[in-house]
């Protein structure tokens, strides 16, 4: 879906306001025509542009959709990353799975709660932060995981978290993006079955580069990207346009890479990559679009 | 035409029928709950499970839900399949002790003590009202909210549905609370609890608005407190 967000001159302040702004949400029905299964993926939209699943936006999509709205609230109130309620500023999840458990996460969301004098799943008053918990990331061997505004951060201990509050409250996003200006090669692997996705066999910018199978419009191929990061430098077997948005798949397993994060630029979804070493590596999924962060340890 | 072995008979069923059906059809007693003819099965109380197969690779399923095989073998009364039985009931009774039906299933299986600690739920979530609702009453006012420990039933954002029919099905089929309403026929009542509350919380204008059925009937919450 392309955004014209020039059309939409005050999205801010209807987020601000909290009311629904129905246009947008016909619109992200409507680009979801006809797909089949498509209900969750118009939520995801929603609630990346609201924060959460405001009640009016849940009657439109019923309306616009013919899905009853017994089966759209359960839906809504199945899923952890739904949220009826307004969040705050930045989102905090905490990942308290066995992995997670065992290596200490109660203790870090306990400082967290402490911190903030909130309680998990609930919201500060000044509407900066809400903190919740999430049960396994699927990165188990770094944990405990602490998952920051889609900034993964890994092996948290309870002493980091002011910093990582800190951290938060001035965007890593703008931090990340200036401090690493020099160029430097990634290893990196699939977050779902953990393979390497650096190839000998194909070399760019001098290096091995990093194969992924991409897949847009029924097509499936490679990509490879240029393992330096800063590059960006690739070679693919199919084109594909500008501007579209496409699906990263893991090579080895066949896996699609999801994000709960999109872009911060163009609002496609994020592409995360295990960094070897411990990080995480969030490209662009669209075309053209150069927007990228790395979470490193 | 699908033949298969049930206590060792064989029996001829349609394709699609499911093994309950076929028991049934014999004359083979299987105790239900969830199930509820001219609803489409859904598994979810497992009181129904019958054993299947032979040696090592026998195992249990609910009937209610496994379509009959050709060949298959099947046992309705085998002692894993009452063991599984009466530790099902055993667990249903937990939750839900006060439900009438509940207490005769259980009685019915012999079930004299009760080992664990009573939760008093108002809800088992077998689904019933959910499937009377939509497949009955064409009507989908309520559904299943949540997960796991949250999950729920009622109506989205637990406020009026506006197309609830106000038929009472939903009531009618439930296990657990089994309060018909029939405030506005109190002779009747079976329930009636609105209508000897002091004052009378409900007056007959408003009981159209309340929607008792679906949040919590106020008769009921007021004996809970
Ligand atoms: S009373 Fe309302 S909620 Fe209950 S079955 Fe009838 S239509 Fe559905
Ligand atoms: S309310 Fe009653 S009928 Fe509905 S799921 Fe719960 S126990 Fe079953
Ligand atoms: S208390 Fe509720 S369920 Fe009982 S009779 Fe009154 S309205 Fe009906
Ligand atoms: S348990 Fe935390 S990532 Fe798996
Ligand atoms: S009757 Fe078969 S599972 Fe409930």
């Amino acid at each position: 879906m392309i955004r014209d967000t020039a059309a939409l001159p005050n999205e801010e302040d209807v987020c601000l306001q909290e009311s629904v702004d129905s246009k947008a949400i016909l619109r992200i029905i409507e680009s979801h025509n006809g797909e089949l299964g498509g209900l969750i993926a118009i939520l995801e939209e929603i609630q990346a542009e609201y924060g959460y699943l405001p009640e009016k936006s849940l009657r439109i999509v019923s309306d616009k959709t013919g899905c009853s709205m017994v089966d759209v609230y359960g839906v809504a109130t199945f899923y952890r990353s739904f949220s009826l309620k307004p969040r705050g500023k930045h989102l905090i999840l905490v990942c308290l799975g066995t992995a997670c458990h065992v290596r200490g996460a109660p203790r870090v969301i306990e400082e967290f709660e402490r911190q903030l004098g909130i309680k998990a799943g609930q919201t500060t008053e000044d509407k900066e932060f809400t903190l919740d918990t999430v049960n396994c990331l699927g990165a188990c061997a770094l944990g405990p995981v602490v998952v920051i505004d889609g900034h993964y951060f890994s092996k948290v201990r309870k002493s980091r978290v002011s910093q990582l509050l800190e951290g938060a409250q001035n965007g890593f996003g703008k931090l990340q993006i200036e401090k690493d200006k020099r160029i430097f090669p990634l290893h990196v692997s699939c977050p779902h079955c953990n393979r390497s996705l650096n190839d000998e066999t194909f070399t760019i910018d001098g290096q091995p580069s990093i194969r992924v199978t991409i897949s847009s419009d029924h097509k499936q191929g490679w990509l490879r990207l240029s393992c330096l990061y800063g590059s960006y430098n690739f070679a693919s077997e199919f084109d594909v346009s500008t501007e579209t948005a496409v699906s990263f798949l893991c090579p080895h397993c066949g896996v699609e890479f999801t994000s709960t994060l999109d872009c911060s630029v163009c609002a496609a979804p994020m592409v995360p990559m295990l960094v070897d070493g411990g990080g995480i590596v969030q490209i662009c999924s669209r075309r053209g679009c150069k927007n990228h962060m790395l979470d490193l340890i | 035409m699908i033949t298969l072995k049930i206590n060792g008979l064989n029996v001829s069923v349609e394709k699609g029928s499911t093994l309950l059906e076929a028991a049934r059809f014999l004359g083979f007693p299987i105790p239900t709950l969830c199930h509820m003819d001219g609803l489409s099965p859904y598994g979810a109380c497992r009181l129904c499970v019958v054993e299947i197969g032979e040696g090592p690779k026998a195992k249990l399923v609910s009937s209610c839900t496994y379509p009959a095989e050709e060949g298959l073998t099947v046992r309705t009364a085998s002692e894993r399949v009452l063991r599984a039985r009466k530790m099902i009931l055993e667990l249903l009774l937990a939750s839900c002790p006060q439900s009438k039906i509940i207490q005769d299933l259980a009685s019915a299986h012999g079930i004299r003590r009760q080992r664990f600690k009573q939760e008093h739920e108002d809800c088992i979530l077998c689904g019933l009202c959910v499937r009377m609702c939509e497949e009955q009453m064409m009507a989908k006012a309520i559904g299943f909210r949540g997960r796991g420990e949250k999950r729920s039933i009622g109506t989205p954002f637990d406020i009026k549905s506006d197309v609830c029919r106000l038929c009472g099905g939903c009531i009618y089929v439930c296990p657990a609370c089994q309060l018909r309403c029939t405030y506005t026929e109190p002779e009747k009542a079976i329930c009636g609890g609105c209508a000897n509350l002091s004052p009378p919380c409900v007056d007959k204008e408003q009981f159209n608005d309340m929607m008792c059925y679906m949040s919590p009937c106020v008769a009921c919450e007021i004996k809970k407190d």
